[in-house]
């Protein structure tokens, strides 16, 4: 059952720059799905349209069944809730906790404090924080805040998890630390990821699906693929 | 439900966020603590200024000279045509006997020369006593008063009055205009102090938006937290009108320079500028900090 679905999609931006030109992709149900491609190339991009952070200038984007392109403004937290992100500077609130950092997401989806408690402890054991709940960011390392991050992604159990070079800022051991957290997450929940990244170790030593972009064009989509981004466009 | 438990807990974040971002809030409390104070100033000195305008209109009277020969039936008849006039407050009758037993006490040589006047050799004249409603119009109703039968002649300072009117009408358009005009630069201050406070702020703003949190839900603690910082910057200004204005008015007995001015009693005066500075620094608050959110949950 296809979750993510891109049809004709083309992103141009204000300045001239295309980004995206004619992508059509499908995505599944519980699919691990590396984005690769040199620096500049539209995977950023291709992350931010499925989070509707970028809305496509031509095409669509079907995202859990909801058109990302046609969503108003207004509407946007209605997708988002849907969607767990994981960023590659973590972009945690440094005045909370590592807990309060995970509830202040179901806090402001209006959860009950009953509700919340289990919940957010429940995504800081799978991401193995719970010994540091009540850590201010400034006092975990990098792979520790990168779990808050995985964490409060997590934490309203969404279909799909999007990251963006989630272990870009950290080293190999704690990248693989990482990885093993987010393949646990597709494996014991069926939670979608889709991940951009430049780590070949990674995407060589995991054999998932790998979808190659090249000056904004899918070159390339293998399953079990490995990492190779110079195909022709 | 939701709605409700997601208000409470946006009032509980209010106030963490300005415990959270203490030097933000003092400096954006004391900003509108100083201009809050600037404004009280304005509208107690306005108020007494308007206040004391309004007294010397109330005492303006148009003083109705009957003639000597008018029996008791002209007299009432008289005071019946005054009644009927459009722009009558109240009309009051003041014999001559009366007058000169007032002027008596005056002096001791208007005792003298008055005692010796019985009510047939009093040269004074019976008066009514004419208070209007609108003292704008006093020459107007002060001429049809003059043109009754039996009325020998009206008096109400002519000329002064209207010199006085209008330099009352110009000192009350100055204060309106200066009074709007804190108003609206106390806003101005308050609303960009929030800005710069709320600026800082804006990945936490661009995190909230990423998680799927509404942007209503956003909004809201940032109101309540322009609503705390607004009515925390009013508890300065309101302690000063309280106790300064108190203190003004019983140092002064409660007249400013001569008797002539007397100062608006204290209560509930200062309460009621109390309320209005804390109502205008919460509404301010708020406003300041609801534009100055949602500049950033523009997608």
């Amino acid at each position: 059952m296809k979750f993510i679905e891109l049809r004709n999609v083309y992103k141009v931006y204000k300045n001239g720059v295309t980004a995206i030109t004619n992508m059509n992709l499908e995505i599944k149900k519980g699919d691990f799905v590396f984005v690769i491609g040199p620096t500049a190339c539209g995977k950023s991009t291709f992350i931010k349209m499925l989070y509707r952070e970028e809305r496509p200038t031509r095409g669509e984007v079907y995202v859990g069944g909801i058109n990302v392109a046609k969503l108003k403004n207004n509407k946007v937290y209605k997708l988002r809730r849907k969607i767990g992100i994981v960023f590659q500077d973590y972009k945690l609130l440094p005045k909370l906790t590592a807990y309060e950092n995970v509830a202040f997401v179901l806090e402001s989806y209006g959860y009950k404090e009953s509700e919340i408690k289990p919940k957010v402890l429940a995504a800081l054991e799978q991401v193995g924080l719970k010994e540091k709940l009540r850590s201010f960011p400034d006092e975990l390392s990098g792979g520790e805040q990168q779990r808050v991050c995985i964490a409060r992604a997590i934490v309203n159990k969404p279909k799909v998890l999007v990251c963006d070079e989630p272990t870009g800022n950290l080293d190999p051991d704690t990248s693989k630390e990482i990885m093993n957290v987010i393949e646990s997450i597709n494996k014991e929940l069926g939670t979608t990821i889709i991940m951009a990244t430049h780590d070949r170790d990674i995407v060589n030593r995991m054999k998932k699906r790998v979808i190659s972009i090249k000056n904004g064009v899918l070159v390339g989509d293998y399953e079990k693929g490995s990492y190779k981004v110079d195909e022709s466009a | 439900m939701r709605a409700l438990r997601i208000l409470w807990r946006n009032i509980k974040d209010g106030f963490k966020n300005v415990i959270r971002n203490i030097s933000l809030s003092i400096a954006s409390i004391s900003c509108i603590s100083v201009t809050l104070l600037l404004v009280a100033f304005a509208i107690v000195g306005s108020a007494n200024v308007e206040n004391f305008t309004e007294k010397i209109r109330d005492d303006f009277t148009i003083v109705t000279y009957i003639k000597v020969d008018a029996d008791e039936t002209l007299e009432k008849e008289i005071k019946s045509k005054i009644n009927n006039l459009s722009n009558i407050e109240s009309v009051t009758f003041d014999s001559k006997q009366d007058i000169a037993e007032r002027m008596k006490k005056e002096s001791d040589i208007f005792n003298d020369v008055i005692s010796s006047w019985d009510e047939e050799s009093n040269p004074l004249y019976d008066t009514y006593l004419v208070k209007v409603k609108d003292s704008e119009k006093i020459s107007k109703t002060a001429k049809e008063i003059e043109n009754i039968e039996g009325v020998q002649m009206v008096k109400y300072g002519q000329g002064m009055i209207e010199s006085l009117m209008s330099i009352f009408n110009i000192i009350k358009k100055i204060l309106i205009v200066i009074v709007v005009s804190l108003i609206v630069v106390t806003a101005f201050l308050i609303i960009n102090t929030i800005k710069i406070t709320i600026f800082s702020r804006q990945e936490e703003i661009e995190i909230k938006r990423l998680v799927g949190t509404s942007n209503y839900s956003i909004k809201q603690p940032f109101v309540i937290e322009g609503l705390i910082l607004g009515v925390l910057g009013a508890i300065i200004p309101v302690i000063i009108t309280i106790y300064g204005y108190t203190i003004l008015y019983d140092k002064t007995g409660g007249v400013f320079f001569s008797q002539f001015i007397k100062l608006i009693k204290p209560t509930p005066f200062v309460f009621g500028v109390s309320l209005l500075l804390v109502v205008l620094g919460a509404v301010v608050g708020m406003i300041g900090s609801s534009s100055a959110v949602r500049k950033y949950l523009k997608i």
